[in-house]
């Protein structure tokens, strides 16, 4: 379903310049992916996301403000983990920039598939706020069955909607779920690790990805004992060193 | 100064802001400058992704295994158990996400209830 390569995205020339409606149909059709299996996980680990921030004193404004600003969800409980651990603010906003790394990379494989010559970049760095697990898979597996101008709209609404959405789903949570028995909260909180779990393996681009992906399970509640101040960082260097050792060596063995 | 650490209204927004949303859209800005410029193959970038790659999964493990709420109050077999319950389902069933979430859902609840 995820496919590494490129296809070439140019506007045939001459072609008409689109009417804001074509825009507006894309934005619409994109925004209809908010009813799929994809966003319904999504919404559902917002739902544990929402019963963690509860439980970490933070109200129900910042929670959905937090929602819309950082979107990802790694970062959000790095977050939240920060606040319940009482770390300042500067050492919270290294653990979140250090668990968000990876955003640079599926913003770098996306960009390719939604520009044309003629896409200003303003609209690039606007949709980027949109990228995390969820939409990203949903973008670069559906992506090529768009027009090529027509991307960045649809894009759009795919980001956005799900934004929207899970802003609402941590809301009604904030507003419904405070008496929820003990089993249930604890299967919500399980739903986070577990999604993330098995979409991180299905997004792996290369075997380096599984292997690091194995590495960092096994090394990260390691490292969380060994060097509890720096065990992400820790984790990322050695697993992803090791993995990329990995990917040399497989690829000199596969050989010329 | 911690989330908490100001009592007035903003200061948990500007918290949010410098904390949360600053440090995750730079690194979504920053893909967008290289988009243009990095070649989707290189070997630079396997390794920017495998780095990646790690830390996640090492919040992942994280979670599972230093719970934090009612989960906290489940053992740590029962867990692991059901996310490594979870993640041979997902690949039995050729890389369903769902499958995996029910079977690993159904393992933890089952311990909590027959427990």
């Amino acid at each position: 379903m995820l496919s590494a390569g490129t296809m070439p995205s140019d506007a045939p020339a001459g072609e008409q310049p689109p009417a804001t409606g074509d825009y507006l149909r894309w934005y619409l059709r994109g925004s209809l992916r908010i009813v799929s299996l994809p966003a319904l996980i999504l919404a559902s680990s917002f739902v544990g996301f929402a019963a963690l921030a509860m439980q970490a004193g933070i109200t129900l404004p910042q929670a959905v403000f937090m929602t819309g600003m950082v979107w990802a969800l790694p970062a959000k409980v790095v977050m939240v983990g920060a606040i319940m651990a009482g770390n300042g603010l500067p050492a919270t906003a290294f653990a979140v920039a250090l668990s968000s790394v990876r955003l640079t990379p599926m913003v770098v494989a996306l960009v390719p598939e939604l520009r044309t010559p003629h896409t200003r970049k303003w609209v690039l760095y606007l949709l980027s706020h949109f990228v995390a697990v969820t939409s990203w898979v949903i973008a670069m597996s559906d992506v090529r069955a768009v027009p090529p101008a027509m991307r960045t709209a649809w894009y759009g609404g795919v980001g956005s909607s799900l934004v929207m959405l899970n802003m609402c789903v941590v809301a009604a949570v904030y507003l419904l779920a405070s008496g929820l028995p003990p089993a249930a909260s604890a299967a919500l909180f399980l739903l986070t690790p577990i999604y993330f779990l098995t979409s991180l393996w299905g997004s792996a681009r290369e075997r380096a990805g599984h292997v690091a992906m194995v590495l960092g399970l096994v090394l990260g509640p390691l490292f969380a004992i060994l060097t509890p101040d720096f065990s992400l960082l820790a984790t990322g260097a050695a697993g992803g060193v090791l993995a990329y050792l990995y990917h040399r060596w497989a690829r000199r063995r596969a050989g010329p | 100064m911690t989330f908490f650490a100001n009592q007035a209204w903003w200061w948990p927004y500007v918290f949010i802001l410098a904390g949360g949303w600053l440090a995750t859209d730079a690194w979504r800005f920053l893909g967008v400058f290289l988009g243009d410029r990095i070649s989707e193959d290189s070997d630079a970038l396997v390794f920017v992704r495998a780095v990646a790659t790690a830390l996640v999964a090492a919040v992942i493990a994280n979670l599972i295994v230093f719970p934090s709420g009612p989960l906290a109050d489940t053992p740590l077999a029962l867990r692991v158990g059901a996310a490594v319950a979870a993640f041979a389902a997902y690949l039995a069933a050729r890389r369903s996400v769902l499958t995996g979430i029910i079977v690993g859902e159904a393992v933890l609840l089952a311990g909590i209830f027959l427990l």
